[in-house]
């Protein structure tokens, strides 16, 4: 590297003339559009990828930790067989994968955040949103690559979806969209929160209820009434009922209405309160 | 300080690209700003000077929307910072004192990624980061990502990325700084070459030779005031044209020479931690043959000498009479 910079180092003189005619731009572009902007912002994202595919290791080994750790430990317990089991849990499986991998989302951002790119992002006039709504885009790719690994391995081990290749198709567009929407929670504490070290503790402890009390391991009914109402009111729940019964094609459409809702409400209220302190970070 | 306040009521407002009017500025307790006034002429450059936490980055934030004013009124094109800071993006550009760029993309990515978000095509961003590369020397790095380029050819991405489209106004934060005397000589011209395309540059400098260099007028500050605003002819006759640095052959003469020197330039001598050297301000540059005939006639044997631009030290010293205070020393060793 050093020989390289050294050699850079023997800058030419300033050409006045490739310079005069580089500065000389042809008149400005109207401001980008919102949604173009964000599309520009996932390209980033996706360079970032494909500059240190290292990044991609935990998308894939955390998934097949997790499916094969439940699996094996609680499948016999719950379900009777490590077989049963697989069906109900592979879909459950699969969402609280794209939830937890959301918070590396929020993470790297606010890693992000405190550098400079962010300065220049914040002094141009495009939609401000964009920066995270372009960063969560980007992510997609992560979290259909996990949900890949999950359905793969489920399959290995004897998970068989009714609902098809259309029904698989369907409850990954669900997860997507939930992934997005939970992601403005994480992003919403990254940046309240100043190092990504205590993000990720942050997060990480409000993981816990969020996929334990849900319906992604056992059957609610089972439950104590109180514990009940809190799965009811757990977003995650919602989204799993949906991506279950569209992946063994028994949805009903009440239940994909109702994941719906719960993502619309995720956005509703953690959208504009990420908007408010990413415009007032440092403004204060 | 009051020998070289200059009046200025005169101009009409409409010149002015920048108008600053008792801006204040706390971070908590902090007051970083307390009343700053500043203008700055359309098409002309301005260098904001002062030491470690006088404030420049923080006036420097205000005046590109990164932060917000606690009172007093920012005027860029006559747009309010505050109420109409959408439109005082669209004018101005920003090359912060830590690069704004992004260290795991390539350079060319880097522009590419600027021009898009300016409302490019992506055929015309791709276009136009090739065309900046090739201006800015960096074309054979365009393609190796930023975290291992080197200080000054990040400087240069990070100039170029601001001025993916030529802004009206352009910042820069110590845009020299940690540079070596190429990369520095580079970027002054560059910054000249965009003065002549009509550009207005509001830049922030530890070094009076910078300023020397590129200024129309110069405003100092210290501790979040205005200390000093003029042109660089006026700045310097208050100051003085520079110190004479004088290095002896034998250091047990020193206290002669020093006499000597005093008398010559009818001023103080400083003497300094090398046994054998000395300096002293100069007010007068005809007064520095004199004196160093008077030493040669008296036998002092001169090793060499050199009559150096006033530094912005020697300013704060004849501004304030005592040194510039680095307020930040304790809190950048701690990091
Ligand atoms: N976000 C912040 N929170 C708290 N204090 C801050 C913040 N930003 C700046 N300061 C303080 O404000 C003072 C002025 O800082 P500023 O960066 O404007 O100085 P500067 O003139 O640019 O200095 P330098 O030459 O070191 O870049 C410093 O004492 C600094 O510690
Ligand atoms: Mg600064």
């Amino acid at each position: 590297m050093t020989a390289m910079d050294l050699q850079q180092a023997a800058i030419k003189p300033v050409d006045e003339a490739t310079l005069r005619s580089a500065l000389s731009a042809q008149g400005r572009p109207r401001r980008p559009h919102a949604f173009s902007a964000s599309l520009t912002l996932a390209w980033r994202a996706l360079l970032k990828l494909r500059h240190s595919p290292m990044q991609l290791f935990d998308v894939t080994m955390f998934p097949i930790m997790m499916t094969l750790m439940f699996t094996f430990l609680f499948g016999g317990a719950i379900a009777g067989s490590v077989g049963e089991y697989v069906q109900f849990l592979i879909p459950g499986i699969s969402v609280m994968t794209v939830a937890m991998i959301s918070m590396y989302t929020a993470m790297g951002l606010s890693t992000d955040i405190a550098k400079g790119i962010f300065d220049r992002f914040r002094s141009l006039s495009f939609w401000r949103p964009a920066v995270l709504v372009g960063a969560l885009l980007g992510d997609a790719v992560r979290y259909s690559l996990a949900a890949l690994v999950v359905f793969v391995l489920g399959f290995i081990l004897g998970f068989r979806p009714g609902g098809g290749i259309i029904g698989m198709m369907a409850a990954l567009a669900i997860m997507l969209i939930f992934a997005f929407s939970l992601s403005w929670i994480w992003t919403m504490i990254g940046l309240l929160i100043r190092t990504p070290e205590s993000v990720m503790m942050v997060t990480s402890m409000a993981s816990f209820p969020l996929t334990f009390a849900s319906n992604i391991f056992v059957d609610p009914q089972t439950m104590p009434q109180w514990l009940q109402v809190v799965v009811w009111i757990n977003p995650v729940s919602h989204a799993t009922t949906a991506v279950r019964g569209l992946m063994h094609g028994t949805a009903a459409s009440g239940d994909i209405v109702a994941a719906l809702i719960a993502c619309a409400a995720l956005i509703v209220i953690f959208a504009p309160l990420t908007m408010y302190f990413y415009n007032t970070k440092n403004a204060r | 300080m009051e020998s070289f306040a200059v009046e200025r009521s005169a101009v009409p407002s409409t010149e002015y690209a920048i108008e600053v009017t008792n801006l204040r500025k706390s971070f908590g307790k902090v007051e970083v700003l307390k009343g700053l006034n500043l203008q700055v002429q359309r098409g002309s450059l301005l260098a904001l000077l002062g030491p470690n936490g006088a404030g420049k980055t923080t006036t420097i934030r205000i005046l590109s929307t990164l932060i917000r004013p606690d009172s007093g009124s920012v005027r860029v094109f006559g747009h309010d910072v505050v109420h109409a800071a959408d439109a005082v993006r669209r004018r101005v550009s920003l090359t912060g004192q830590f690069a704004s760029v992004d260290d795991d993309l390539t350079g060319f990515e880097n522009l590419v990624l600027v021009a898009r978000l300016l409302g490019f095509s992506w055929r015309q961003a791709k276009t136009r980061a090739t065309e900046l590369l090739n201006a800015f020397g960096l074309e054979e790095a365009s393609d190796r990502l930023v975290k291992h380029y080197s200080g000054g050819m990040r400087r240069r991405l990070d100039i170029a990325a601001s001025i993916v489209i030529s802004p009206d106004i352009l910042f820069l934060d110590e845009p020299t700084a940690g540079l070596d005397p190429r990369s520095r000589r580079y970027v002054w011209d560059i910054v000249r070459t965009l003065l002549n395309t009509g550009t207005t540059v509001l830049l922030t400098t530890q070094y009076l030779e910078e300023a020397d260099q590129l200024a129309d007028r110069i405003v100092i500050i210290d501790e979040g005031t205005v200390i000093a605003d003029g042109t660089i002819g006026e700045l310097k006759a208050s100051v003085g044209s520079g110190s004479l640095h004088i290095r002896l052959r034998d250091p047990l003469r020193r206290p002669e020479a020093e006499r000597i020197v005093a008398q010559s330039l009818k001023t103080a001598v400083t003497l300094e931690s090398d046994p054998s050297a000395l300096s002293a301000q100069v007010s007068d540059p005809e007064l520095v043959a004199s004196t160093l005939t008077n030493l040669s006639r008296a036998g002092v044997i001169v090793n060499d000498f050199s009559l150096g631009q006033p530094s912005l030290d020697d300013v704060f010293l004849a501004l304030t009479g005592q040194p510039a205070e680095d307020q930040n020393t304790v809190k950048e060793v701690v990091q």
